[in-house]
């Protein structure tokens, strides 16, 4: 088997998809390895939908070719089908059904016998928080409910490879970190997840490697920590005591890091990004605070940091305006999660 | 901001993720052998059986039609036609029985194309079972609502007089005939399920379809009134075929070409429209 050759769950080559005139997917290339999450970023119509379509065997690319554990997706997809599990972004239970039939009737399309299988779904509701929720109707579980029943349906037989569609879209801070969670264990079981995202701060957090995808490519492609530094060596936030000080601030700060400040949205901050060597952003960015303190403002809080994947994603996206309102989306649900932990 | 803030209303229901109840589900167990197609088909029935018991609304479209079709349709022809509702009924109730059944096949056309814009024929696609198991077993759901809707229109018949020689044994022959002919046609609708766009249209072309197959048919009247060249569809419509049939084995005396020919257009509307339903349906 090649899975083991090339320790790839997923090797895919120049991927097309067009709908009439609109190509979703435009020659994209992934190599997920396998044993980990991998992030797949992009916003609202790039192609991240259509991309694990393809891979679960649901659609039929147009051209280019994807083998998963070695399998081709199209010539053998049976046995692509008996290692991956896919969570799709809208339901992927049947909501008439309860919770436990919906995983019993799973369970046996899996193969397992009656009580075997009404064993496995009782299992899976306790593990996932949804015994209250056993005999309720899908449709009228929350959605925080709906997603963890979603997933426990994709983990009936453990596969080998798990498709995640954008798990977290829609959810409170709190069912997040549950599905958050859910996705570490997963995870640590051995299995690859390819997680499909919107937000930044998601993909940051879980995957290992990122592919950030726009108009049906990959744009850019490493570890979130390869993607920060590809765009510049650094970002410093200063926050201010006091909010009229932020001109004077402006000006001072401008002049020692010779870059353009910009004033966030919070009225007593601000940041700039400095180039140039790692040890260079460093020296500027002390000279900066000293000649805060010298002109006489009170400075809280003040941070030389990688830039955010937010930061990455609007430097390497041109759909500025999707992509600003959602790391704007990410931004206030981390902000949320800060607290909610 | 507090912790209570951001906490839900239904406070005992707060899930925490435990990692080791998570670790004890997710350890690979002993992975069950694929099911065979035909329990995979027989569980897809299940499901069907599940929703009808979840919205049994969904049962009115099988009883109250074939009623109202039954009377209205004794009562308007039976003086005209025959002479007296009585007479017609003999003649008639198979016909009907055969257009009312016929009929509520499409529904099988609005279910899967309403089921698939719903998302769950998404994960169902990505099972390793035998692949026409989803599409069989919503036909064998359907097929109960077939039996269904047979068995009002024939208690409602006996109640308004008829009395057919073939007793039970020629009625349970009939209905089957029936039940295979509307499994066989079904698949007709799977197809336009797949390849319209939404169930308004689906709706449509099945009108379309099923009116002047059923009514120019023997359904309601002998061919022998009317002109040669609806004589000539009316002799290879299927649906005159299976009346000749039924009328045949629920009055005792089956007449063996009527029956050979349902069974042979049966057997090519699935393997004619099976194979174009499973070509959409991997396609999509
Ligand atoms: N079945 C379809 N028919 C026509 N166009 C489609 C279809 N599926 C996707 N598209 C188009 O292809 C493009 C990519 O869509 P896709 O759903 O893959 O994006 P996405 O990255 O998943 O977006 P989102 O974040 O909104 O889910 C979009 O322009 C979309 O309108
Ligand atoms: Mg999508």
């Amino acid at each position: 088997m090649s899975d083991r050759s090339t320790g790839h769950a997923i090797e895919a080559e120049g991927l097309v998809k067009t709908f009439g005139k609109t190509r979703a997917l435009d020659g994209i290339d992934l190599r997920v390895p396998a044993g980990s999450v991998y992030g797949l970023l992009g916003p609202n119509g790039a192609g991240k939908t259509t991309a694990v379509r393809v891979l679960a065997t649901l659609t039929r690319p147009d051209g280019g070719s994807a083998r998963v554990f070695g399998h081709d997706v199209l010539r053998e997809a049976n046995a692509v089908r008996s290692k991956v599990s896919m969570t799709g972004q809208y339901a992927s239970v049947d909501e008439d059904l309860t919770g436990l039939e919906n995983l019993v009737l799973l369970a046996r399309l899996l193969g397992h016998r009656k009580p075997a299988a009404r064993a496995r779904a009782e299992e899976l509701l306790a593990a996932f928080g949804l015994t209250d929720a056993t005999d309720r109707q899908v449709k009228k579980y929350s959605g925080g409910m709906r997603r963890r029943i979603d997933i426990a349906a994709s983990i009936l037989n453990t596969p080998e490879l798990l498709f995640l569609d954008e798990p977290t879209t829609g959810l409170d801070p709190r069912s997040r970190s549950q599905v958050w969670e859910i996705i570490r264990s997963v995870v640590g079981h051995g299995t690859t997840v390819l997680l499909t995202t919107q937000y930044l701060d998601e993909a940051d957090r879980l995957a290992s490697r990122i592919a950030v995808v726009d108009h049906g490519k990959v744009i850019a492609e490493g570890t979130p920590g390869e993607l920060k530094s590809s765009i510049g060596s650094g970002t410093v936030h200063v926050r201010l005591r006091d909010a009229g000080a932020r001109p004077k601030a402006l000006s001072v700060l401008s002049l020692a890091l010779g870059t353009a400040v910009e004033p966030d949205a919070d009225p007593v901050s601000l940041t700039a990004r400095v180039d140039g060597s790692d040890f260079e952003a460093s020296t500027q960015a002390a000279r900066a605070l000293s000649e805060l303190a010298a002109a006489g403002i009170v400075v809280d809080d003040f941070s030389l940091g990688q830039p955010s994947l937010d930061e990455v994603f609007l430097a390497l996206t041109d759909a500025v305006p999707a992509a600003s309102a959602a790391s704007a989306a990410s931004a206030s649900a981390s902000a949320e999660m800060e607290t909610a932990r | 901001m507090s912790t209570a803030a951001t906490t839900t209303s239904d406070v005992q229901t707060v899930f925490v993720p435990s990692p080791e109840t998570l670790g004890a589900v997710l350890a690979p167990g002993a992975r069950p052998p694929r099911p065979s197609a035909w329990s995979a088909s027989v569980t897809f029935g299940w499901r069907a059986m599940l929703k009808i018991k979840h919205v049994p609304e969904q049962l009115f479209d099988v009883t109250a039609f074939p009623i109202i079709m039954t009377l209205m349709f004794t009562y308007l022809f039976g003086g005209a036609i025959a002479g007296s509702t009585d007479a017609y009924l003999q003649f008639f109730l198979p016909g009907i029985m055969v257009t009312s059944v016929v009929m509520i096949t499409m529904y099988t056309g609005i279910g899967l194309n309403t089921d698939i814009e719903k998302g769950v024929f998404d994960r169902f696609r990505t099972l390793p079972v035998w692949r026409p198991s989803a599409l069989v077993g919503m036909i064998f759901g359907d097929v109960l609502r077939y039996i269904l809707a047979a068995l009002v229109i024939l208690g409602v018949g006996l109640i308004l007089g008829f009395r057919p020689d073939g007793g039970v044994m020629g009625v349970v022959a009939g209905i089957g005939l029936l039940v295979v002919f509307s499994f066989a046609f079904s698949w007709v609708w799977t197809m336009f399920g797949l390849i319209l766009r939404s169930e308004k249209s689906v709706m449509g072309v099945s009108m379309l379809v099923l009116f002047p197959l059923t009514f120019l048919s023997n359904v309601f009247v002998e061919p022998s009134t009317m002109p040669g060249w609806l004589q000539a569809f009316v002799k290879v419509n299927p649906i005159t075929h299976l009346v000749d049939a039924i009328r045949s084995v629920m009055a005792g005396s089956p007449d063996a070409s009527s029956i050979m020919w349902t069974l042979m257009w049966s057997a090519g509307f699935v393997v004619v429209f099976g194979f174009l339903t499973m070509y959409r349906y991997n396609r999509r």
